[in-house]
C-alpha cells in the first residue's frame, strides 16, 4: 500500500484500492489541516482503475503516522456531524406535530422552496394512504 | 478589490498599515476572500478554498482545524423534513466533506433493485429486455440493512434475494389495459418457477431458482409489514389478448454499479447566498430593483417622511442569477456574495429509508472508509 523512498520516512505515497474522490479529498482536507503536513496532494492514475495515490510529505514525523491521525481526525468530525444532525433531527420532531410537519418559518419565506415542498407534502400524504408506509407513519409519531 | 467590496467591508488595508505584532485575526479582505465566493456580473471570484494550514502563516495566523473548533463551530439546522424529502442547513464545513456526504448519498449507499428477470411469458410490444429494465427501476420499499449482498457463488436465500411475480392479462374484448408497478406481487416464500433440467427423478422436493430456508414473511421485520414496491410506476400497456408472465428477483447493490440501487432521487447541495447592499436604494431606484429580482429577494419598506427604500427581505431565495448586478451602476451598489461553508443540503429519498437515515448512513460509511485506511496502516 505505501510506496515511500527507503529510509526517509518522511515523504510516501499511499495507494489506496477501491476508493476515489470521496475519500481522497476529504483525507488531502484532513491532511491540509494538520501543521505536520509540508504538502500532500492526490491523483487517480487511471480512471478505469478503482485507486487513488495519496501523497504526503511531512515536517519530520513519519508519513504513515500523520495519515493514520488524519483518518482519525476524518472519522472524529463524521462522528460530531452524525450526532449533531441526529440531535437536530430529534429537535425538529420535537418542534413540529404530525400536522404542520414539514412546515416551519424558514422554509416559508423561500417561496420556491414552498411551493415544491407543499407540492411534495400533498404527494406523500397520498403516499400514506397506502398501508406498505405505515412503518413511516408510526416511526414519525 | 473593487470599491463596492471595501465600502462593504471597512475598506482596503495595505499590507504597511498592519500592526507589528500578529493578531490571531486576519483582515478584513483576507479573511472575506477565505470565506465568501464572489459573485461579480462577469464571473464568480475566489471559488476555492484555502485548506493549508499554513497558508496564513506569514501574518501569525494558523490555519489548521482543530477538532474542539470544528465541534463548536460546527451547526446543523433542519428546515423541512416529510416521509420522503428533507432539506438542512449544515455550517461549519468544508466542501470536500459535504460532497463526499453527497456522493456517498448517489452512489454508495446499498439498495435492493430487480437485478433478474425470469420471463415465461411476454406477448406484448415491450421487449423482454427493456421490460426488464424498466423493472430494474421500480424502487423497492424495504431497509436494505436487512440483507446481505448476493455474491457470484452464493445461492439465492431468503437473507439476499426479495422475489416478485408479475402475471397479468388483457382479455380479448377488453380495452388496452396499463400495466403499473402495483401488480408485482411479493413472493415471501422465494421463485416458484421450476428449474426445467438437473433435477433427477430421486429428489423428492422440484428445485425453484431460489432456495430459501424459510418464509420472508416469518422474520419479524416483515411479518406485519409486507415488502412492496414505489406504487403507480408503469411497466408495460397490453392490448387485448396480450399477456405477460414472470418472476422479478431483488437484490442488495450500490448506486456505483448501476443507478437503480441509487437511495435518493436525487440529492444536492447549495452554499448560502449572501446579499448586501451596499447603499440605501430609495425612491424608483427601489423599485426598479425590486422589479430586476426574478425570485424576489427585494422588498421596499416606507420610511417614516413618506420615502420607500429597498431592503434584503429574503435573501435565502437567490438563485445568484446575477440579473441585478448586470449593469455597472449596479454592481457598485450591490455585493453578492456565497458563504463558503454553510451548505443547504436537500436529500430526495425514493422511499426505501426516509431521508434522515439516509444521511446518517452516509455519513457511517465514510467513516467506513478511514477506519479500513486506519487499520491497513497498522
Ligand atoms: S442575483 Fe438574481 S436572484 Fe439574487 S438578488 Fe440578484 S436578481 Fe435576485
Amino acid at each position: 500500500m505505501e510506496h515511500a523512498s527507503f529510509g526517509d520516512e518522511r515523504n510516501a505515497t499511499f495507494c489506496i484500492t477501491e476508493e476515489d474522490h470521496t475519500l481522497a479529498n476529504s483525507l488531502r482536507f484532513a491532511l491540509n489541516q494538520d501543521p505536520r503536513v509540508m504538502f500532500c496532494g492526490y491523483s487517480i492514475p487511471h480512471p478505469s482503475d478503482a485507486k487513488v495515490n495519496i501523497r504526503v510529505q511531512t515536517t519530520g514525523e513519519p508519513a504513515r503516522e500523520v495519515l493514520k491521525d488524519s483518518c482519525q481526525d476524518l472519522m472524529l468530525m463524521c462522528q460530531h456531524v452524525r450526532g449533531s444532525f441526529d440531535k437536530a433531527i430529534a429537535e425538529f420532531k420535537r418542534n413540529n406535530s404530525s400536522r404542520n410537519y414539514g412546515r416551519n418559518p424558514i422554509a416559508k419565506e423561500d417561496n420556491t422552496n414552498r411551493k415544491l415542498s407543499e407540492a411534495k407534502d400533498c404527494l406523500s400524504k397520498q403516499l400514506h394512504t397506502l398501508p406498505k408506509f405505515n412503518n413511516h407513519n408510526q416511526n414519525r409519531q | 478589490m473593487s470599491d463596492a467590496e471595501s465600502m462593504m467591508h471597512g475598506g482596503f488595508v495595505s499590507a504597511l498599515d498592519l500592526p507589528d505584532v500578529p493578531s490571531s485575526k486576519l483582515p478584513h479582505h483576507l479573511d472575506l476572500r477565505r470565506t465568501r465566493v464572489l459573485c461579480n456580473s462577469v464571473a464568480p471570484d475566489n471559488t476555492d478554498t484555502v485548506q493549508y494550514s499554513g497558508a496564513y502563516a506569514s501574518m501569525g495566523v494558523d490555519n489548521s482545524l482543530r477538532l474542539d473548533d470544528f465541534r463548536n463551530n460546527f451547526k446543523v439546522n433542519v428546515n423541512r423534513l416529510t416521509a420522503d424529502e428533507m432539506e438542512f442547513d449544515m455550517v461549519g464545513v468544508d466542501p470536500s466533506l459535504a460532497n463526499a456526504f453527497r456522493r456517498i448519498l448517489l452512489a454508495e449507499l446499498p439498495t435492493m433493485a430487480i437485478e433478474k428477470v425470469f420471463i415465461a411469458n411476454n406477448t406484448s410490444v415491450i421487449q423482454d429486455e427493456v421490460l426488464a429494465h424498466r423493472l430494474g427501476l421500480v424502487p423497492i420499499i424495504v431497509d436494505p440493512r436487512h440483507f446481505d449482498y448476493l455474491s457470484e457463488n452464493d445461492r439465492p436465500n431468503e437473507k439476499n434475494t426479495i422475489v416478485f411475480k408479475l402475471h397479468v392479462r388483457c382479455k380479448k374484448g377488453d380495452p388496452r389495459g396499463t400495466v403499473k408497478s402495483d401488480e408485482l406481487r411479493w413472493l415471501p416464500k422465494g421463485s416458484e418457477f421450476l428449474k426445467e433440467s438437473g433435477a433427477s427423478a430421486s429428489n423428492t422436493k422440484a428445485e425453484t431458482y431460489t432456495s430459501f430456508n424459510f418464509s420472508q414473511d416469518s422474520m419479524p421485520e416483515f411479518s406485519d409489514n409486507p415488502i412492496g414496491v414505489s406504487p403507480g410506476i408503469i411497466v408495460a400497456k397490453l392490448a387485448p389478448g396480450q399477456e405477460i408472465e414472470l418472476e422479478a428477483h431483488a437484490v442488495k447493490g450500490i448506486g456505483k454499479t448501476h443507478a437503480k440501487w441509487s437511495p435518493v432521487a436525487t440529492c444536492w447541495y447549495r452554499m448560502l447566498p449572501e446579499v448586501v447592499l451596499n447603499e440605501d436604494i430609495k425612491g424608483d431606484m427601489a423599485e426598479e430593483l425590486v422589479k430586476k429580482c426574478p425570485a424576489s429577494v427585494f422588498d421596499i419598506e416606507e420610511l417614516a417622511n413618506g420615502k420607500k427604500r429597498a431592503t434584503v427581505a429574503r435573501p435565502r431565495a437567490c438563485t445568484l442569477c446575477r440579473e441585478c448586478v448586470r449593469d455597472d451602476e449596479w454592481e457598485r451598489r450591490i455585493s453578492l456574495c456565497r458563504v463558503k461553508d454553510h451548505f443547504i443540503f436537500t436529500i430526495e429519498s425514493v422511499g426505501a429509508l426516509p431521508p434522515e437515515v439516509l444521511f446518517t448512513e452516509a455519513v457511517k460509511i465514510l467513516e467506513d472508509k478511514c477506519e479500513r485506511v486506519i487499520s491497513d496502516l497498522s
